[in-house]
């Protein structure tokens, strides 16, 4: 994991490698300084030599610019390292996520893809930037220090030597006794959130049912759940800081004593004392460091794993090699296709599906929720591929197909559609960078859209906020049918486009289909008769099957599923 | 729909109260006087050990090291023994301490935000619709999230960790002068300039962070946008623009995350060289002062001195750093406390619902704790006593007129009277008013002029709960609740047995699906009930609002996600749903609202036609337009 990760780094390896560099040799001046300082004190002021004093003072000062400089640089190294690699994950995550299919995405759902992004990138930086300056730093301190305890007084410093694992061995456990608590209480959270973020959206059905009291008492229960986990982690956790201290000021008190005896019986000098137990303090605190460290690197490691199966995720459809990249026209045809989604292989979506449309024709597609309508259309531009059988456009198999080709040539208004934040007309450039403003207005006319848009404070420059939310669920889907007609397709297809807008509007977006793009082949799903009465086709979808094709009339006559669909919108006044 | 500006709750940097919201903090601290004393009490005892372990140093060398240089004798030995153990003591005690006051701290700071969050919470439930329609979502979301996590810094870390550096500043200073009066004056000298460079590298890279910090939205917020809409940017072929617009902003994250880090990394190195030229400085001081023998400074004097002095950079460091804290928590506590100190709805009904039997006279209605299935309006007269009115579901709107906010009128003069038992249907456009007609019905909002009657009785009168107790509404936005499906609908009625929710399911015809799910009715939705269709969730929230069978049922738009033939399949159990019952339906299919017994055609906030569809189709006026664009009749 860490290989792969690591390889992000990319371009910035000089500074990533630099760092620890730095780091070491700030370390070694950090740690000579006391031992410097030992000399002043035997060597200068206890002798009175003041001349050696100042002379030792300036070296003195001398290594702490030298130390700060080395400090500069690796905060300089390791920030470029650290912002370079951050912004080269999350832009290889971002590619590899627009590389995706349908099918990869439903696999990851969206905001689990948004999550790895955002959360866990910032995670793993984090993780990065304390690993390449403290998981150097810390260790290194401590050695360094302890060797420099020993070249001061050996003896003195085995103290050190006992501690140090004593310690250590503490500093795992609490990690270990604590991490899984705290992970706990991380659930926790998002139990509560769930309910806050349900609450907020679903605030008109609690008022409505007067359920605040009873919503009241599940988010106390899941503040409460917070309230003891949190008690019981930071129980094991009060013993971490008197723990240490209770090392430290052992080491202290040992060193004193023997310390005390050392100088009087003439096998240590006061100054090396006062280095000893300095060096004390440099060795607890690289400890606590490291322990830091520990908590840091194992939150991002479940980060980690999240974006690299982001990374390891193989988009099941890419362009063939040799591929065609022109579309002939809009025929299409399948033969023998079924679907299943991927992990699901026990039950189809759709089976056995044969269907012939020729260049030009309107044909609709009726059937009840969940009986494969959108699947079916999907597989024309492959947004999903077939299971079984093969789908043809313009009389060539879509796989054999420039992806890109073959969806320039389809456009398709999703049932969930979505406009961007940006003006009207920037949005609508989607589906064609180069477009007129006289084809913008064209194409939002034929769709219905232009009387309305004409009445906005500042027509097609009016801005579009994040989601469409300024705009009705009508006028936006007659904005993302007039997107799609920008793109001037060889085939249309309306996912249950219009469900939105009023019949009036749909039959004036129908008869502009038909007087002024009738060589577009147009694929029309809707759940009203009245939408797809008049096409010269309709596709019954019945569980994932064909249940009847024909004109209106045909299937009156020859079709009980369409028959009913007829009667269930006809009748309401009659009973 | 109401309006929804956006960003009013937007993140404000600075909290513009600090002194009052500061106040209440310490309101909430207060009420653990005792625990708060006792930490003081702990910390001060912990500072004065770590001081003592400096200090010492002092005593070791000029009492017993140095005399006993001159000449070892038994007294100075056992003297050091007793020292040594002495200090061992203290040190023991540092450590019960130190142990102590974290441990004391832990109900404080959980307790608090326990309390903040619950208080938080419970208020929220009480606010206005208009709240929520004003505030964004996320915004509200961050109460709970981020500004309750800086409001937990500053109790369990901020405010303990500053009492402890205080007291570590004041028992640290006071050791230095007992040693020597100018080589602490030389200290604080450094302190000054320490804590000019900290505060003069916080402020820069303060800046930076901020232009980081909005960066890093700007390119979330783009992530967000296009991963939500990425089906989209498939049909499109717009892979390569979003990515070139994302590099941009990528790049330009990279560069500003860049200088914001390094500036912050830059005061660790600087504070602690200067930390060092501080040591430098103070031991050749000492030593000239120890030479020269000016103000009494001995060898363990500059010892000691030398390690009080690092051990009082480290409090000022932190103190310096804490103040940024203070500073983020106040910012979030303050707006914690907006919402707490927001207005509630207003409830001056007075108008309650109760279960009611009638005297033996068969006319009187008495109350009664029986499980009749009559209820009454109870109205306390001015005497004090009691007079009663049977529930039926007769509601009146009379010259309505109502605009979310005083610019903008929505309903202007609608008159509706619906008796018990009548179907109403509202057509028309989107935002012609429909929705918000039935909002004013449960007073989700308040009208501004005329009147609206249940049972004759101004709802204004009506304790609220008990008014919207007596409203079923089915929205067309179905909201589901974690937990299993038998628990969603049972949010209907809460004491509904399983039974009774089966029986609702069945009439909702969702029956067949759940028992297809995989654990059938204990399924546990989540994320709102994902995974199942739009449809499906329809279902479920008519089978909800069945089992809380109120006498008026609002459905709004509640079977628009259902294919017209599992419609029809449902409208069987919609049919039995709404017998006896006042009902009104908002539909955009005009099927569904045929049978009504009134069809309301609104536009533009005014009813413009109404009668029953055989009037309004003979009429020809809007409603046969729209019923023709939709049959053309043969």
């Amino acid at each position: 994991m860490i290989k792969r990760l690591a390889a992000f780094v990319g371009e910035n390896k000089k500074d990533a490698l630099l760092t620890p560099v730095f780091v070491c040799l700030e370390c070694v001046f950090e740690v000579l300084i006391p031992f410097l300082m030992a000399n002043i004190i035997d060597k200068g002021v206890i002798v009175g030599d003041f001349g050696y004093t100042v002379k030792m003072g300036l070296v003195l000062a001398l290594f702490a610019v030298l130390s700060v400089c080395c400090g500069i640089s690796a905060a300089r190294f390791s920030t470029n390292a650290a912002s370079g690699f951050a912004s080269n994950l999350r832009g290889a995550l971002f590619h590899k996520v627009q590389e995706f299919s349908f099918s990869n995405i439903d696999k990851f759902s969206t905001s689990s893809i948004i999550t790895r992004l955002t959360t866990d990138i910032n995670n793993i930086m984090q993780a990065f930037v304390a690993l390449l300056r403290i998981a150097t730093r810390a260790p290194l301190m401590m050695i360094v220090s302890l060797v420099f305890a020993f070249s001061v007084n050996a003896r003195l410093a085995t103290i050190y030597l006992c501690a140090v694992p004593v310690l250590g061995v503490f500093v795992y456990c609490m990690f270990r006794k604590t991490f899984p608590m705290f992970q706990k209480v991380f659930k926790a959270y998002d139990g509560l959130n769930e309910v806050v973020q349900e609450n907020l959206t679903g605030i008109r059905v609690v008022k409505s049912y007067v359920r605040e009291e009873h919503e009241v008492n599940k988010f106390n229960k899941a503040s409460n759940a917070i309230y003891t986990l949190f008690v019981k982690a930071e129980r094991v956790m009060s013993f971490n800081m008197p723990g240490m201290q209770l090392a430290m000021y052992g080491c202290q008190i040992l060193i004193c004593w023997f310390g005390a005896n050392m100088i009087v019986s003439h096998t240590m000098t006061t100054g090396q004392l006062s280095s000893i137990i300095a060096y004390s303090g440099m060795i607890l605190a690289s400890l606590m460091m490291l322990s830091m460290v520990l908590v840091m690197v194992s939150m991002a490691e479940a980060s980690a794993k999240r974006a690299i199966e982001i990374l390891d995720e193989q988009s099941d459809i890419v362009s063939p090699e040799l591929a065609v990249t022109l579309v002939p026209d809009g025929s299409i045809t399948f033969e023998n296709v079924a679907f299943s989604y991927s992990g699901r292989a026990d039950k189809n979506v759709l089976a056995g599906v044969n269907l012939e449309i020729k260049s030009g024709q309107t044909i609709g597609i009726l059937g009840g929720t969940g009986s494969g309508k959108s699947t079916l259309v999907q597989m024309i531009p492959r947004l999903y591929d077939a299971t079984e059988g093969t789908v043809k456009v313009g009389g060539i198999n879509v796989k054999d197909y420039d992806v890109q080709a073959l969806r320039d040539a389809v456009a398709m208004v999703l049932q969930k559609n979505e406009l961007f934040s940006g003006t009207i007309k920037e949005n609508l450039r989607w589906g064609n960078a180069e477009a007129t403003d006289e084809e913008i207005i064209e194409a939002c006319k034929l769709a219905q859209a232009d009387e309305f848009v004409a009445t906005m404070p500042d027509g097609y420059d009016t801005m579009i906020e994040r989601g469409g939310t300024n705009v009705s669920g009508g006028q936006k889907q007659r904005l993302c049918i007039a997107r799609a007609l920008i793109k001037k397709p060889k085939i249309l297809i309306l996912d249950d486009s219009t469900s939105a807008v009023d019949t009036a509007t749909e039959a004036a977006i129908r008869e502009g289909f038909r007087s002024f793009i009738p060589d577009t082949t147009k694929l029309i799903i809707a759940q009203r008769i009245s939408s797809v009465r008049d096409c010269d086709a309709i596709v019954v979808l019945d569980e994932g099957a064909i249940s009847g094709i024909g004109t209106h009339d045909e299937l009156m006559a020859n079709n009980k599923i369409y028959r009913e669909v007829y009667y269930s919108q006809q009748k309401g006044g009659e009973d | 729909m109401p309006p929804m500006p956006r960003g009013m709750g937007a993140t404000k940097p600075k909290s513009k109260n600090a002194g009052k919201t500061l106040k209440r903090i310490l309101g909430y601290l207060m009420q653990y006087k005792l625990r708060l004393l006792g930490m003081v009490v702990c910390i001060i005892a912990s500072a004065y050990a770590a001081a003592k372990s400096s200090l010492f140093l002092k005593t070791l060398i000029d009492d017993y090291i140095t005399p006993m240089l001159v000449e070892k004798t038994p007294d100075l030995m056992a003297g050091l023994i007793r020292a040594i153990l002495l200090l061992g003591v203290v040190f023991l005690v540092g450590v019960v301490c130190t142990f102590l006051y974290n441990r004391i701290m832990i109900p404080v700071g959980q307790g608090i935000l326990k309390k903040v969050r619950d208080e938080m919470f419970a208020k929220m439930e009480t606010l206005p619709i208009r709240y929520f329609d004003v505030n964004s979502h996320g915004d509200i979301m961050s109460h709970y999230t981020n500004d309750t996590d800086t409001l937990r810094q500053l109790i369990t870390m901020t405010v303990p960790q500053l009492v402890n550096s205080v007291v570590s500043v004041v028992v640290l200073l006071v050791s230095m002068l007992s040693i020597s009066f100018w080589m602490t004056l030389l200290t604080l000298a450094f302190t000054a300039l320490n804590l000019f460079i900290s505060g003069k590298t916080g402020g820069l890279s303060g800046k930076y962070f901020i232009t980081q910090q909005r960066q890093l939205g700007d390119l979330n917020g783009y992530i967000e946008e296009m991963i939500n809409g990425q089906k989209v940017v498939k049909v499109f072929n717009h892979e390569q623009d979003i990515v070139e617009t994302f590099d941009k902003k990528n790049t330009a994250l990279r560069g500003s995350a860049q200088k914001a880090f390094f500036i912050s990394n830059l005061v660790m190195p600087i504070i602690m060289s200067i930390g060092y030229l501080q040591y430098v400085a103070l031991a050749v001081a000492g030593a000239a002062m120890a030479i020269a023998g000016v103000g009494g400074v001995t060898l363990g004097g500059i010892v000691s001195f030398l390690q009080l002095s690092k051990s009082f950079n480290r409090p000022i460091d932190m103190m310096s750093q804490q103040i940024s804290a203070i500073v983020m928590a106040l910012a979030g506590a303050e707006r914690i406390f907006e919402l707490m100190d927001q207005e509630p709805e207003q409830d001056g009904g007075t108008v309650k619902l109760v279960r009611a039997k009638y005297d033996r006279d068969g006319e009187t209605l008495l109350e009664t704790d029986e499980l009749t299935n009559i209820w009454a309006w109870r109205k306390q007269n001015e005497d004090g006593s009691y007079s009663y009115r049977r529930l039926v579901g007769d509601i009146v709107l009379n010259h309505v007129d109502f605009g979310y906010n005083d610019k903008k009128q929505i309903l202007y003069d609608i008159n509706i009277q619906a008796d018990a038992g009548q179907k109403i249907a509202f057509v028309g456009h989107t935002g012609a008013g429909k929705t918000t007609i039935t909002n004013l019905l449960n007073r989700f909002y308040d009208i501004q002029g005329g009147t609206i009657t249940y049972d004759g009785i101004d709802i204004t009168h009506i304790c609220k709960s008990d008014l919207r107790r007596s409203l079923g509404v089915v929205l067309q936005d179905v909201n589901l609740f974690t937990g299993t499906v038998m628990e969603n609908i049972r949010y209907g009625r809460l004491d509904a047995t399983d039974e009774e929710c089966i029986a609702a399911a069945q009439l909702a015809n969702a029956d067949n699906f759940i028992r297809l799910l995989p654990q059938g009715y204990d399924t546990v939705l989540s994320g709102d009930g994902a995974g199942l269709s739009q449809g499906q969730r329809q279902l479920i929230a008519i089978a909800r609002a069945a089992v809380a069978d109120p006498p008026v049922m609002i459905l709004d738009e509640a079977t628009s996600s259902i294919d017209t033939r599992t419609e029809s399949i449902v409208q069987k159990g919609m049919d039995s749903l709404m017998y006896g019952r006042t009902v009104f339906v908002i539909a955009h299919r005009l099927s569904t609202v045929q049978n009504s017994d009134v069809i309301m055609v609104i536009d533009g906030g005014h009813i413009i036609e109404r009668g029953n569809h055989d009037k309004l189709i003979a009429e020809k006026g809007q409603y046969y337009r729209l019923y023709t664009g939709a049959f053309e009749l043969e």
